[in-house]
């Protein structure tokens, strides 16, 4: 158990010398707090395997340090980390029982015997894995076995922090919910800090308290759900989490007023004057966009189709050569190919160079 | 249900059953035919039933003490090349490089004994090990040993062994490198991660995932050395005296060099049976030995 500190840590499969912009992780500094269950949440390639893999030490980084509880451990092997990790694909040791499976992690670092059965039969007690124990751990299911990988990452009690990489690739979906919760409940029984890096956004955001989301071996923000919807601190977190994704829109910002196309859409804050030669934009969720009748006074948009989700119906729509997805609020039906958008402007957020700028109330 | 019937498909299988029927299935029965009869020479047979068989199981006799005699020594030759040959070739297989240019290099290097045919192999280690012009025999003897094939038993025998290990053991260590190969990187990552040792890695993942592999070498190790003829022939003539005098060795003897065919083809007969009942017990054994006994109900 331990807190994480990343200290200006970055890798480059190029070698050091090659230029910053080709490095697979970017030089990041952050801390992972004792207990936390964290989401590393980005698409394929964004650096976040990378990430977890010089945590575990499997990766020797290019530069910075990784401190547990201050201490510096960037040069130790991953025997000597004190860390678990569970893999994308089941790891199983073929010959032996699911039961030594289990307790192999154990055995290999000398715990007594009565102690190392008794973490076992409480694991696999929580994993549900308690008839197989005595079984040989070949022939089992794919979620079994994944089970059992999970089972070993958890079984160390002094672990600094278990790390997760996708580890529900393989699952069927109807059992990743359930193993998803399982997890999630075995976060609070067992205490322990846990890394989950996944490119689902519905999987991060169930399993996690703080998400971070990497983005072109970049962390463009951390927070909890709610911040990370509420307030995306880049256009990519923008994008890539919420379905559909944060509507961007190239505009002019000033004080209260951002302009687009010449319509004037109000601000909740005021942003004085932006400077200059930034690609200014401002970016609001659909979730906080309406389609209403066609009027004066409003954002006239065309509207390309109506995508119904079930609960709720969002509109594609176009204004000059951009796209939009906006609410289409209860009640209303769209007639015609063309209609105006009321915007809620507690939630217009203005982006500079794809940064958020915070205004003054 | 109404069979189409269609006689046609006779034609398809008669190629193969031709083929089959020549080149094993006559042969064997010609072998068959012989072992039950005796010969004098020019052309005449005279039937013998189950004589020959009788004789060759008896080691009061000529034939059968001679037989027993070059199978003990078969045996034992084939066990003490297993049990150099696959722990060496494992050693072989772990040691070498994973990737990189010295791959390729290490590759080429085991793959040269395999490349070279039986009686140039034998030849090599017939004048290597020669004391007055062979390399190896020169140096032994001028070191104070007093190493000789032609004369010492001890000397043939390890000459015949360390020549067999030379030869094959690369084949061993070539498969083992599959084996390993094919093991993903995860697995090694896992163990890490779990603070297995170096044996421990062994054990757990290396010696499973090679498991396939290994029962294939063993069983060609096995027929190949127990039906080894070529290089001890060259080397040692199956001397001195009779000290490396195998199987096949005495079995030319007797076909070619005694002409008695009758002889020749009971033992064959028995000899062919013997490797076939090894193989078939090896791979039964070997193949259950991984897998996992029902499971009772309500046991756990």
């Amino acid at each position: 158990m331990a807190r994480i500190d990343l200290v200006d840590l970055a890798q480059s499969y190029n070698g050091n010398d090659a230029p910053l912009e080709s490095f697979a992780l970017k030089p990041v500094t952050m801390t992972w707090r004792q207990g936390g269950a964290y989401a590393l949440l980005g698409p394929s390639g964004c650096g976040k395997t990378t990430l977890l893999n010089l945590i575990s030490g499997i990766v020797t980084p290019s530069r910075g340090q990784i401190l547990f509880d201050g201490r510096d451990i960037t040069p130790l092997s991953t025997q000597k980390r004190n860390i678990a990790q569970v893999f994308q694909f089941p790891v199983i040791y073929d010959t032996m029982t699911v039961g030594e499976n289990l307790a192999f992690p154990l055995k290999n670092r000398g715990i007594a015997k009565a102690e190392v059965d008794a973490r076992v039969r409480q694991i696999a007690g929580l994993l549900d894995l308690t008839p197989y124990l005595n079984r040989k751990a070949t022939r089992l299911t794919a979620d079994a076995k994944q089970k059992i990988s999970l089972g070993r990452g958890l079984v160390r009690s002094d672990v600094a922090a278990v790390l997760f990489d996708e580890p529900l690739t393989v699952i069927d979906p109807e059992l990743k919910w359930q193993l998803r919760s399982k997890l999630k409940a075995l976060h609070r029984e067992l205490d322990l800090t846990m890394i989950y890096v996944t490119h689902d956004q519905t999987e991060a955001l169930t399993f996690a308290d703080t998400v971070v989301v990497m983005h072109d071996g970049r962390v463009v923000q951390s927070g909890t759900p709610a911040e990370l919807f509420d307030k995306p601190a880049h256009t990519f977190v923008g994008y890539f989490i919420g379905s559909p994704g944060m509507n961007i829109v190239p505009a002019e910002v000033s004080g209260h007023e951002a302009r687009i196309d010449g319509h004037v859409i109000g601000l909740h804050r005021n942003y004085g004057v932006l400077p200059a030669g930034k690609k200014i934009e401002i970016g609001v969720r659909p979730e906080f966009v309406d389609v209403a009748a066609p009027a004066s006074g409003l954002l006239s948009a065309t509207i390309e189709r109506i995508d119904d989700l079930g609960r709720i119906q969002f509109a594609r729509v176009r204004v000059g050569n951009t796209k939009l997805a906006a609410r289409v609020p209860p009640g209303f039906s769209v007639s015609g190919d063309t209609a105006g958008l009321v915007f809620n402007p507690a939630y217009v957020h203005v982006y500079a160079d794809s940064h958020l700028v915070e205004g003054v109330a | 249900m109404d069979k189409t019937i269609n006689q046609k498909a006779w034609f398809l299988v008669l190629p193969v059953f031709l083929v089959v029927a020549f080149s094993a299935v006559l042969p064997l029965m010609t072998v068959v035919n012989y072992s039950m009869q005796d010969t004098f020479g020019n052309n005449q047979f005279f039937w013998n039933g189950v004589g020959w068989f009788k004789e060759l199981l008896d080691p009061s006799t000529d034939l059968g003490g001679r037989f027993l005699a070059s199978l003990g020594r078969n045996l034992f030759f084939s066990a003490v090349i297993l049990a150099i040959e696959v722990p060496l070739g494992i050693v072989v297989a772990l040691s070498m490089p994973r990737e990189g240019w010295s791959v390729a290099a290490c590759l080429v290097i085991l793959a040269l004994p395999l490349l070279i045919p039986w009686n140039v192999v034998g030849t090599i280690w017939q004048i290597f090990g020669r004391p007055d012009i062979g390399l190896l025999g020169y140096v032994l003897n001028h070191l104070g040993f007093n190493y000789n094939y032609v004369s010492n038993e001890v000397d043939a025998w390890v000459t015949v062994i360390v020549m067999d290990v030379w030869h094959w053991t690369s084949l061993v260590a070539l498969l083992c490198y599959a084996g390993l190969k094919s093991i993903p990187d995860a697995y090694y990552q896992a163990a890490q991660i779990d603070g297995a040792s170096r044996w421990a890695v062994f054990k757990a993942i290396q010696l499973p995932k090679m498991n396939r592999v290994l029962l294939i070498a063993v069983l060609l190790r096995f027929m190949d050395s127990f039906m080894i003829y070529t290089e001890p022939f060259v080397v040692t003539g199956g001397g001195p005296g009779n000290s490396t005098t195998f199987v096949s060795i005495e079995l030319v003897k007797i076909a070619l060099g005694q002409f008695d065919l009758g002889k020749a083809a009971a033992l064959s007969l028995v000899y062919n049976l013997i490797i076939l009942i090894v193989c078939w017990v090896f791979y039964t054994v070997m193949t259950n030995a991984g897998s996992e006994r029902p499971v009772k109900e309500g046991a756990a």
